[in-house]
């Protein structure tokens, strides 16, 4: 048995945010436009695997998936240990844009999940001349706290344990065992705090719902793509998102959950290569 | 409808395995039924069948029937395929002391999808 290399690099990037220096780490693959790749709360850049391992994206695309600070294996800042991470829109927007300029990113094609398809929403709007195209996996405007918080970061539960129990049923009923539990694993490695940190900004501080008609798709086309098991991010919230915003296309994702791109990558490739055949025309 | 329960979960050694700090006794009410589930150290020890008296239990999880069978369905349709998906319509009310259900989630997930007919276990 011979080992064999994935054609992904990873590295580990220094720089400054919100006034304090942070170092991130940074995954790519592929050479073309730049495709930048936003992960789910309290996970990490490891769900972008198979599109960084797909040579049909990597021929055309330059694939980039950075783990947010306190995520996977980028640090928290200096000082973290008295701090509550608590992530906000502001935050969320400068992170990526600083990020962007960092990487020296012409005008990417933004592929965001979950949050990171909520600041997807955010960002179509207020920074539409910075991105090629947008698309939004499972973004809704809004989610409304369904279950009790606390329960992510408190001595008595175990964090790893109750963050994967939380989302296991958001994996759709389809997913291979392998990248389900593969999925499952990332949130039972989370950090303590910063999933329930990550969903200050989905379902308090990111609410987008008064301004997403606003949403110009002349400036930056917009695509959403849903997985149809997804209970958090239903279906019908993310209809309800692209009904509202004139020329926004979107998809509804038969048998995937909340986890497209990493608890499925073949069926989820399948709804992803049409789009970023559109993107490039 | 919980009358496998004990049969199923005991067969599983691992599901047993994870449970090993478990000891409780939760109730499950289905409509008008309700029945009082017995754990020690991740086996199952007892299921009865009410009307209790005084039923006495750290945790309830509350629904309808009809809420019930589509959660055991063999492929049960959106929104109803795991308990977090019951509980975010709000027709599956939790009340009692979650503390025990929250940090044993996985495990009352995985113990529940077993009644699924040729369920493999992972809710």
């Amino acid at each position: 048995m011979s080992a064999t290399f994935e054609p992904i690099i990873g590295r580990y990037m220094h720089l400054d945010l919100f006034g304090k220096p942070h170092r991130l780490y940074v995954e790519q693959a592929g050479e073309g436009t730049p495709l930048l790749c936003l992960h789910t709360a309290g996970s990490d850049g490891r769900q972008y695997r198979a599109l960084m391992n797909d040579p049909r994206i990597t021929a055309r695309h330059r694939v980039i998936a950075f783990d947010m600070p306190w995520h996977g294996k980028s640090s928290p800042p200096a000082g973290w240990h008295e701090e509550e991470y608590q992530l906000t829109s502001a935050r969320y927007t400068t992170l990526v844009l600083t990020v962007m300029a960092a990487l020296e990113l012409d005008r990417p094609i933004l592929i965001g999940c979950s949050i990171g398809g909520r600041i997807a929403l955010h960002l179509a709007l207020e920074h539409p001349q910075a991105f090629r195209a947008i698309i939004g996996l499972q973004s809704g405007a809004h989610i409304d706290p369904y279950y009790d918080l606390n329960f992510l970061h408190r001595p008595d539960v175990h964090g790893g344990e109750v963050c994967a129990a939380i989302v296991s049923g958001l994996v759709g009923p389809d997913a291979p065992d392998k990248e389900r539990w593969e999925t499952l694993w990332h949130y039972m490695q989370g950090g303590p705090g910063v999933f329930k940190g990550d969903l200050y900004f989905y379902k308090i501080d990111g609410d987008i719902r008064a301004r997403v008609a606003e949403i110009d798709t002349k400036r930056c086309p917009l695509f959403l793509l849903s997985g149809e098991y997804d209970y958090s991010c239903t279906p019908e919230e993310t209809l309800s998102v692209a009904r509202s915003i004139p020329g926004c296309e979107v998809s509804i994702m038969k048998g995937l959950g909340h986890f497209p791109m990493s608890e499925n990558p073949e069926a989820f490739l399948r709804h992803l290569h049409p789009v970023l055949d559109k993107i490039a025309g | 409808m919980l009358e496998a329960l004990k049969e199923r979960v005991n067969a599983d050694a691992a599901l047993v395995r994870r449970g090993r700090y478990l000891t409780t006794t939760f109730l499950l009410q289905a409509g008008e039924t309700s029945w009082l589930v017995s754990i020690f150290e991740g086996k199952i020890v007892s299921v009865s069948r009410g009307p209790f008296v005084m039923p006495s239990s750290s945790f309830a999880l509350r629904a309808s029937e009809a809420e019930w069978q589509k959660f055991f369905s063999p492929r049960p349709p959106p929104g109803s395929n795991d308990l977090m998906a019951l509980v975010r319509r709000r027709v599956l009310k939790t009340e009692g002391d979650l503390q025990v259900f929250m940090a044993h989630l996985r495990y009352f997930k995985e113990a529940l999808a077993k009644l699924r007919p040729a369920a493999g276990g992972a809710a």
